[in-house]
């Protein structure tokens, strides 16, 4: 369809004897957002550490952008142009909203001081920019315990748009959010499309997933066990698919 | 009133302003309980001359607290870096920066020490540090067989024994003012700087700390090795106030040094803290003794009192994190 941005080559992963990743080959194209979908155990959120560079596959190779690359931390990653979205896991709740956007990539002068004017003014144009913040309770100061589902995902959103990365990856991110705030949260991840920015995208939601996804990937026991675009499967077909592999372990494709 | 109570700075700054109350209603007492002795300067003297051997400590400790870890090894770090620094003292005929740069290096390295076990192999803080505590101050046992250094002839008189502890117009120890210059550095690194920040977010969350892209076994073992410095230090300020090195030297620094980080408002739980606390902590914890028998209660009311203290400052700081959540 079009240029690609990722592509993993018989990436295997394990820890000890457990067998999490097996032979996976997957390509993210410029401009789409893929979901994985998968049971518990599937290897869904070892796949995503493996690109975000939080674990290094055993073997296999990489390619960002047409160029082999080896992401051996989340920083090396972030620099690359992938950001990660995890749930409300990747916010500390005791310190300020602006020391966590810039948390692992501070503004500092040459000394290693972090610039603080800087960052509160960058984050407050995030809060508003981005994510459209208008509680006046919510201000750069506050400290994230006191925020709602929603706000935390919303924070890690905006800091993943003002980093301007290529790829977002997203981790169950509607886990736990109220109606409303689930709504915003999948129009977010469809408004990245017109960016031309690629996401990946987990989730349990197959209604969630079906209505934000361009294609959609099933892992089942650390393979990739089937691959159907959008157009190619309906959401009745797709959830019939994922009970059938629940029931039998296997997956009829047919197509 | 209530506007003040409601101020930005006030409910960022609880912690600091509790413990600011408490230590100023302290010396209060001190100070009408026993105004012969506290109307006079030899008192002040004397707190000045002897809190900074813990006091460094302290401050450089709040850094490992605020991670959540804990440190039990520094008295004995403080033992041996001290014997060290005796030792190459006497035998280089006064050569101070041979003895302070091979000092305050063993001290890094014991803190570094620390820091692998905790990281790498993935021990504990508070068991790793045991182990330590025992192994550098039997090292210490072995090594001097139990017999002192005396570095008189060396350290005497000279310039760097003046820039350790002499007075300041006769008046001020140098040790307090090395010690407030440290604790407003220190303050300084602990807020504004990228390795105090990422302190704070590994302590507060790991898990989220290394997601974020904070190398967290890299900030911890810098942060014990900054303590391993800062004990070797405290270690050589001791030296040259003594001019003597004794093979139980630091032993006693254990208790009272984390009492005053804790005092000060640090969490045990890690992510939050403060120096300036810390640095309260300090002068709380290091007036008991003498501010006790001064007002003329016997000497068997220090430990009494100091528990006191301890228990009622920290359950103030859980009540007030209580109500912010």
């Amino acid at each position: 369809m079009s240029e690609q941005l990722l592509k993993l080559e018989n990436i295997y992963k394990d820890f000890g004897n457990v067998k999490v990743l097996k032979d996976i080959n997957i390509t993210i194209n410029k401009g789409e957002v893929v979901a994985l979908i998968g049971d518990n155990g599937a290897g869904k959120s070892t796949l995503i550490k493996v690109i975000t560079g939080v674990h290094t596959p055993n073997s296999g190779k990489i390619f960002f952008k047409e160029n082999k690359v080896e992401i051996k931390s989340v920083s090396q990653s972030r620099k690359m142009g992938i950001e990660a979205v995890y749930q409300e896991r990747a916010l500390c709740d005791q310190q300020e909203l602006y020391r966590n956007i810039f948390a692992g990539r501070e503004i500092t002068n040459s000394f290693g001081f972090l610039k603080i004017k800087e960052q509160r003014k960058e984050a407050e144009r995030i809060l508003r920019d981005y994510i459209g913040f208008t509680s006046k309770a919510i201000t750069v100061d506050s400290q994230v315990m006191g925020l709602s589902g929603g706000e935390k995902q919303g924070v890690a959103f905006g800091r993943s748009l003002y980093f301007n990365s290529d790829l977002i990856v997203l981790d169950e991110p509607t886990m736990g959010l109220s109606i409303q705030e689930t709504e915003k949260v999948l129009n977010f991840v469809k408004g990245l499309k017109n960016e031309n920015k690629s996401a990946i995208f987990i989730d349990h939601n197959i209604i969630h997933v079906y209505g934000a996804a361009d294609r959609f990937i099933i892992l089942d026991r650390g393979e990739v066990v089937g691959e159907f675009l959008k157009d190619q499967i309906s959401r009745e077909e797709l959830v019939q698919k994922m009970i059938q592999l629940h029931e039998s372990g296997k997956i009829k494709v047919d197509i | 009133m209530s506007s003040i109570l409601n101020s930005y700075f006030v409910k960022t700054h609880r912690l600091e302003i509790s413990i600011t109350i408490i230590a100023i209603v302290l010396f209060l007492i001190y100070f009408f309980g026993a105004t012969h002795v506290f109307t006079r300067f030899p008192i002040y003297r004397a707190f000045m001359q002897s809190m900074p051997f813990f006091g460094i400590i302290a401050i450089s400790a709040t850094f490992v607290v605020t991670l959540g870890e804990i440190d039990l090894s520094f008295p004995s770090i403080v033992g041996i870096t001290s014997l060290t620094f005796g030792m190459l003292l006497t035998s280089t005929d006064g050569n101070f920066f041979i003895s302070f740069a091979l000092a305050t290096a063993l001290g890094m390295f014991a803190g570094l020490i620390n820091g692998l076990l905790v990281t790498k192999i993935g021990i504990p803080s508070i068991v790793a540090t045991i182990g330590t505590l025992f192994f550098w101050r039997g090292l210490v046992n072995v090594i001097s067989q139990g017999s002192g250094i005396a570095i008189v002839d060396e350290a005497d008189g000279t310039w760097h024994h003046m820039i350790f502890v002499d007075k300041l117009f006769n008046l001020i120890p140098a040790q307090f003012i090395w010690f407030v210059v440290l604790t407003g550095l220190m303050q300084w690194v602990y807020r504004y700087h990228k390795f105090g920040n990422h302190i704070h977010f590994v302590g507060d969350n790991k898990a989220s700390a290394q997601m974020m892209g904070i190398d967290v076994d890299r900030v911890k073992i810098i942060a014990f090795v900054q303590l391993g410095f800062f004990s070797a230090l405290a270690g050589i300020f001791t030296m040259y106030e003594m001019l003597y090195f004794w093979p139980t030297q630091g032993s006693g620094l254990m208790l009272t040094t984390l009492a005053a980080v804790f005092v000060g408002g640090t969490s045990v739980f890690g992510g939050k803290g403060t120096v300036y606390g810390t640095f309260i902590g300090v002068l709380i914890i290091g007036s008991l003794e003498s501010g006790i028998v001064a007002l003329g209660l016997s000497g068997f009311y220090v430990q009494f009192i100091n528990g006191l203290m301890i228990t009622i400052a920290v359950t103030i700081y859980a009540l007030i994190q209580k109500r912010k959540n």
